[in-house]
């Protein structure tokens, strides 16, 4: 009896001691943290995606606190989440506008060819360190989908040609893909516009190698320059690319690209 | 204490006793932090720094407070309360004097409060045959900690190696990381009998 009661009271001792210590321990070293840095981390969706351009919601939320960054850089949160931050610091942060990411590929199995065949590790890291990928197309998506593995949401899948997909609903903007991409094909196009033209293409060769590389490739021909009465289609480097500044969505561009690789979007 | 002696116990921690691939303890952070050499890294110095401190703080409560009183069979539970009231205060007190540190092993200190390893080296001081008093016992803890490191960075670069090799689709994952752990535990049996 005496033994059960000796226990009972070393180990209660024990954690009476540990506890009242802890508590003091937590009292007297307390590192006061912003208040405002804990309000601003409760708004935010703690993905922890890094889109920020910070390692973490955390490190954000400090640096929102610090003011050291603009309220509106959480894709993930998207507008709701910069209104509240905003609101909360006081300050009129920026506008918000939700982006998503786009490939500028769409050249897949159908369009393409394999110049050799590839065995080893099934990434795009891995076959495009063997003479820039297996794809006649030099510029173009390699479809070992590191983007869709990367992806927080799953809103890229590589389709049944052979191109990475952006599901621009499950998008939010991250941009994990877009450093990802060891082509550097996939942007983030902002979501405000209604509908929008893109030159669905990244290849920079002269016209007679692109089109032997992909037959829906941009050839550089110049017709979508004239087509444009608004003066909003450049090609350089042989690749043309319109400017959503200017461009005013007539589609003339569009119809009359010898390669049909300007695609129009909507959403 | 003669130096032979700590050698042996360090020796002992690091190959033929080693905590990970020997005894099987620790296997949590030793499949879940492995995946970078970086983080096994920082696990492993935390988890020796707390392995010392644990080791300093149970030994004297078992020699001094449980064993005169008999009840050597308390001691799983109250090492499991100290251990993890120390790694508490641990936490608290270097966010408040040494942030970097607290920075570099701050999401590892609480994974580690309830870490079987470290239990395990704090119960093991005391069934150990070569383990007779409270320096040898911390040159154990030590000696283990450092077993625990050399296995998780060993195994890091193992599977750094793995991410760049094509697996076959339905060994991916887990059940290939449990393959190459068995393969790099098979390879600690050849230190047997050198201790």
């Amino acid at each position: 009896m005496n033994s059960i009661v000796l226990a009972i009271l070393i180990v209660s001792a024990i954690g009476v001691i540990a506890g009242i210590g802890l508590s003091l321990a937590s009292v007297a070293l307390e590192v006061p943290v912003d208040e405002k840095q804990v309000a601003v981390r409760e708004l935010l969706p703690g993905a922890n995606c890094g889109g920020c351009g910070y390692s973490g919601c955390d490190a954000y939320a400090e640096a929102v606190a610090k003011g050291e960054a603009e309220p509106g850089l959480c894709a993930p949160g998207g507008a709701e989440t910069a209104e509240k931050i905003s609101a909360l610091m006081g300050v009129s942060g920026g506008a918000f506008v939700p982006h998503a990411a786009y490939v500028r590929c769409f050249g897949g199995c159908a369009h393409t060819k394999k110049v050799f065949s590839y065995r080893g590790t099934e990434t795009c890291a891995g076959v495009n360190t063997l003479f820039s990928g297996d794809n006649s197309c030099n510029y173009g998506c390699l479809g070992r989908g590191d983007c869709a593995a990367v992806c927080p949401t799953g809103a890229i899948s590589v389709n049944s040609n052979g191109v990475a997909e952006v599901d621009d609903i499950l998008c939010t903007g991250c941009g994990k893909c877009v450093k990802i991409c060891p082509k550097g094909i996939i942007d983030l196009r902002p979501l405000n516009r209604p509908e929008h033209l893109e030159v669905t293409c990244s290849n920079k060769d002269k016209g007679p190698l692109a089109k032997k590389a992909c037959s829906v490739a941009c050839i550089g021909c110049g017709l979508c320059v004239k087509a444009c009465e608004f003066d909003a289609v450049h090609v350089t480097d042989h690749l043309a690319a319109i400017d959503p500044g200017k461009c005013t969505r007539c589609g003339k561009c569009a119809e009359k690209c010898p390669e049909k690789c300007i695609l129009v979007f909507d959403h | 204490m003669d130096i032979g002696k700590i050698l042996t116990i360090l020796l002992a921690g690091i190959t033929t006793d080693n905590m990970v691939l020997s005894k099987f303890m620790g296997i949590c952070p030793f499949l879940g932090v492995s995946k970078k050499i970086n983080t096994a890294l920082s696990m492993s110095v935390a988890v020796i720094f707390v392995m010392l401190m644990a080791t300093a703080a149970t030994y004297p409560i078992y020699s001094g407070l449980l064993e005169p009183n008999g009840l050597g069979y308390l001691q799983t539970v109250v090492f499991i309360l100290i251990i993890a009231a120390l790694v508490q205060l641990v936490e608290i007190v270097l966010k408040r004097f040494i942030p970097p540190l607290y920075s570099a092993l701050g999401i590892y200190l609480p994974l580690i409060t309830t870490n079987c390893a470290v239990l395990g080296i704090t119960l093991l001081n005391f069934t150990d045959a070569r383990i007779t008093n409270y320096g040898e016992a911390l040159f154990n803890a030590l000696g283990s900690g450092l077993g625990f490191l050399i296995a998780m960075v060993l195994f890091a670069g193992v599977r750094g190696r793995l991410e760049e090799s094509s697996i076959p689709e339905s060994l991916q994952g887990l059940p290939i990381t449990l393959i190459s752990a068995a393969i790099v535990s098979l390879s600690f049996l050849g230190f047997a009998g050198i201790v």
